[in-house]
């Protein structure tokens, strides 16, 4: 079992660890030391706390993700790779008292999906995303992918991302909070205990506005890769904040009004 | 019995109409119809043309290449559709809208200035109305009460405050063409 | 009921409506695009989901979703917009979720042209999507016939949870005709008005459903690859559908399918004017194909004319069901041309010389 064990800050001394109910109890084919685990957690609490488990409709990707529906126990279809948001919005549409939540990687959301995700956002489409950013390409072992850093080794960039050839790297927490129809955009990180709880806050406000009925909510989660990126578990985390958080600064990047009080309840 | 009508024109002459007018009347009066118009780019400003049949027989090819009539409501429709009428067919041109004469000798032809006519009548808009009059009278498959019929049925409520000045285009049409209903190389020239 | 006159399109759309479509996902494409626009109004009217998505693959996602989610749906293109979904029509068969498609057909390859066409017979009928998979394909030669197939094809994809394509061309799309509306069913999805017990609805008092297309071990795609080809061998004993015309005494067999096959019925009668011991049978099923009833017929028959509006697609499936019993010709028109019927009377008394000499 691979999903790590979550530090809380206070009260150190009456923590229970227990897994969350919306979580299936089974190991997941996820590497050691990277961050899926923790992110799936976060988004297990998270339903858990607001008690929509029977009524959560789940969207995985194709990535490493691919899996997540054997992951949680709440309904879950299978996408296309990139089209998660597309089939999130055929469920919202003809459900739209569920719950509907995609769960995609770097690859699939700002690649191959970014006419999906661009225009369900710009629709004000009432679901939530979880992107997971790790500057790569995971499941087919490491490729370049639009949110790898410039000059970072892959396996399709053997020298270095070469800007001059494949341009900058997407910012897509900037890029979506643009468009009216987001209504909460913000991007964490999943590095250290202080993030990973600054995180959970995040995926709970975003799944609060979609209660609310408030429109499109993403959060984008900077996660590690350590199998990919050649480095150990923790090398991996303190990369994450040397590295990715330079470029990809943290913080909400779209707030639409009311999003505050929601999450003041 | 199967007649195969090709109105032709400039798009906003109103030709699709007129041939839908055809189909409903052919309906009505219980004959097997069928509609097909030319569609796309074309429609906008281009030349617009609809085939109808109205048959009492199952109709299998909506498309014909030998119609049995045709109202050309300008040049390029007369050009194209005069060589491919059928023997003893018969052609409705629009004068108004056409410069040379029609050739053809073994079909009815029917002349009419169906702009000047429509005009006269308060709108050109009515043309595509003065000119199924005329093929009405030559023809002679549907009568001119079943298109009135078909008028009063079909139009959508937006529109039936031109009910009347429709029938009266259809009414004008059909007198000025009642003198030519027997085919052969007799021509009739409104002046 | 009376008969109104109704395009095609139109109506198509409209027996969608009353067979309970409860959500429509499309972009616009000529020439279908009516399809969607009446959609644009009724469906909202009827309090359902419309929605016009930013491409034909997210269209078909959409209704992939609406489809996972228990809900009658259903999208419609034309041909590069029906390319353009192909890698969603591969996942929805392999999900077993049930949806309809309606392609009206137009001229190609590439960008083509709008003018009517059945060059999408391969396309939709052999594959082009991956993976080893069926489509059960209906092909209306009328208007009529297009909101009857249209207004089944809900029933028959839910029956089978996989996909119902409506394969018309520009011309049935296009054209008006009589036609007499089948009676308003509520969209209550399908079902008999209850969610399937498969479909995402939220896991209430039961275990999480899931609707996937992923077999990781080859051994098991292999099992899963068995019972949907299980599937598809139930669907070919049942759903074949074809209409014949003057066949019992005919020498000479016409083939042709949707516009083509109405086109060679007036070309059949033109011939049997003639003394020619002409008839037609009209698939109407493409996929799966009446070919016991084309073998039965090849037994019987001289020779046997194929009359597309393509290079010769559907003319393979008929020389596989013939196998030999009967020569084979083909006469098609392509790239959006339309055979009249003096092409395809010149191509039977051909036929009948070439047979004779």
């Amino acid at each position: 079992m691979t999903t790590p064990i979550i530090p809380v800050m206070e009260q150190l001394e009456d923590i229970v660890y227990s897994r969350p109910a919306a979580l299936a109890e089974c190991s997941t084919h996820y590497c050691p030391g990277c961050t899926h685990g923790v992110a799936h957690r976060l988004v297990a609490e998270v339903i858990d706390e607001l008690g929509i488990a029977e009524r959560t409709i789940g969207v995985a990707p194709v990535g490493c993700a691919v899996f997540a529906y054997n992951y949680f126990k709440v309904d879950f279809a299978e996408a296309a790779h990139g089209r998660a948001p597309a089939m999130a919005t055929g469920i919202k549409r003809v459900h739209p008292d569920n719950v509907v939540f995609t769960y995609q990687g770097d690859g699939d959301l700002a690649s191959i999906g970014m006419a999906e995700i661009t225009h369900t956002a710009a629709r004000g489409e009432n679901i939530t995303v979880i992107f997971i950013n790790n500057a790569i390409y995971g499941m087919t072992g490491g490729q370049m992918a639009p949110t790898t850093l410039p000059g970072q080794r892959t396996s399709s960039s053997p020298l270095g991302r070469d800007v001059e050839v494949m341009g900058m790297p997407l910012k897509m927490a900037e890029m979506l909070a643009g468009l009216p129809g987001a209504a909460y955009v913000a991007r964490r990180s999943l590095h250290s205990a202080k993030e990973i709880n600054r995180a959970k806050k995040a995926i709970r406000t975003a799944f609060e506005a979609q209660l609310a009925g408030m429109g499109f909510s993403m959060v984008e989660l900077l996660s590690s890769c350590p199998t990919n990126w050649g480095l150990s578990a923790f090398d991996s985390l303190k990369w994450i904040e040397e590295h990715m958080i330079p470029y990809y600064p943290l913080g909400d990047y779209k707030v639409a009004e009311g999003i505050e009080a929601l999450s003041k309840n | 019995m199967q007649s195969e009508i090709i109105v032709s024109g400039f798009g906003g002459q109103g030709a699709l109409f007129a041939g839908q007018l055809l189909a409903y009347a052919g309906m009505d009066a219980g004959y097997h119809v069928t509609w097909i118009p030319s569609y796309g780019p074309e429609m906008r400003g281009g030349t617009a043309h609809c085939t109808t049949i109205i048959s009492d027989d199952e109709i299998g090819s909506p498309l014909v290449r030998h119609p049995s009539a045709a109202i050309v409501m300008n040049a390029p429709s007369l050009d194209k559709y005069e060589p491919l009428i059928a023997p003893g067919g018969v052609l409705v041109v629009n004068t108004s809208l056409t410069a040379r004469k029609p050739t053809r000798a073994d079909i009815t032809i029917v002349e009419v200035p169906a702009n000047a006519i429509a005009e006269e009548l308060g709108s050109a808009k009515l043309a595509n109305m003065v000119l199924v009059g005329a093929l009405l009278a030559a023809a002679n498959f549907l009568s001119v009460e079943a298109l009135e019929a078909a008028l009063e049925a079909h139009l959508p409520p937006r529109h039936r405050k031109l009910i009347e000045a429709n029938r009266q285009a259809l009414r004008r049409g059909a007198s000025i063409a009642a003198t030519v209903r027997q085919r052969g190389v007799e021509t009739l020239v409104m002046t | 009921m009376t008969k109104e006159l109704l395009k095609g399109n139109e109506a198509i759309a409209e027996a969608a409506v009353r067979a309970g479509v409860e959500a429509y996902f499309g972009y616009p494409i000529t020439p279908q695009t009516e399809l969607l626009e009446y959609m644009a109004r009724r469906m909202p009217e009827l309090k359902r989901a419309f929605l016009q998505a930013e491409s034909e693959v997210a269209a078909i996602n959409m209704v992939y979703g609406a489809a996972a989610a228990g809900a009658r749906v259903m999208t419609s293109s034309s041909s590069p917009g029906v390319s353009l979904m192909m890698e969603g029509i591969s996942y929805i068969v392999a999900s077993e979720v049930p949806c309809v498609l309606v392609d009206v057909m137009r001229g190609g390859p590439g960008l083509g042209n709008i003018a009517p066409s059945q060059a999408d017979y391969f396309q939709i009928v052999k594959g082009g999507g991956h993976g080893d998979y069926r489509l059960i394909v209906l092909a209306p030669a009328t208007v009529q016939e297009a909101i009857d197939l249209t207004y089944q094809s809900f029933d028959i994809a839910e029956r089978y949870r996989t996909m119902v394509v409506i394969l018309a061309d520009g011309n049935i799309g296009q054209m008006m005709e009589p036609a007499e509306l089948p009676p308003m069913h509520a969209a209550n999805g399908g079902h008999n008005g209850q969610r399937a017990s498969w479909a995402l609805t939220g896991a209430k008092g039961r275990p999480h459903n899931v609707i996937t297309s992923i077999y990781l071990v080859p051994e098991v795609e292999e099992q899963f690859n068995q019972k949907l080809q299980a599937k598809f061998r139930k669907i070919a004993e049942n759903e074949i559908r074809y209409a014949e015309y003057a066949t019992e005494d005919a020498e000479w067999l016409v083939v042709g399918f949707g516009t083509s096959g109405r086109v060679a019925q007036t070309a059949v009668k033109q011939a049997r004017a003639k003394g020619i011991k002409a008839g037609l049978l009209r698939p109407i099923s493409l996929w799966p194909y009446p070919e016991k009833r084309l073998a039965e017929l090849a037994n019987n028959v001289r020779g046997i004319l194929v009359v597309e509006m393509n290079a010769g697609q559907m003319l393979e499936d008929v020389r596989l069901a013939v196998s030999g019993r009967a020569p084979v010709k083909f006469y098609g028109r392509m790239g959006g041309t339309v055979p009249l019927p003096d092409e395809v009377l010149d191509e039977i008394i051909r036929l009948t010389k070439e047979s004779n000499s």
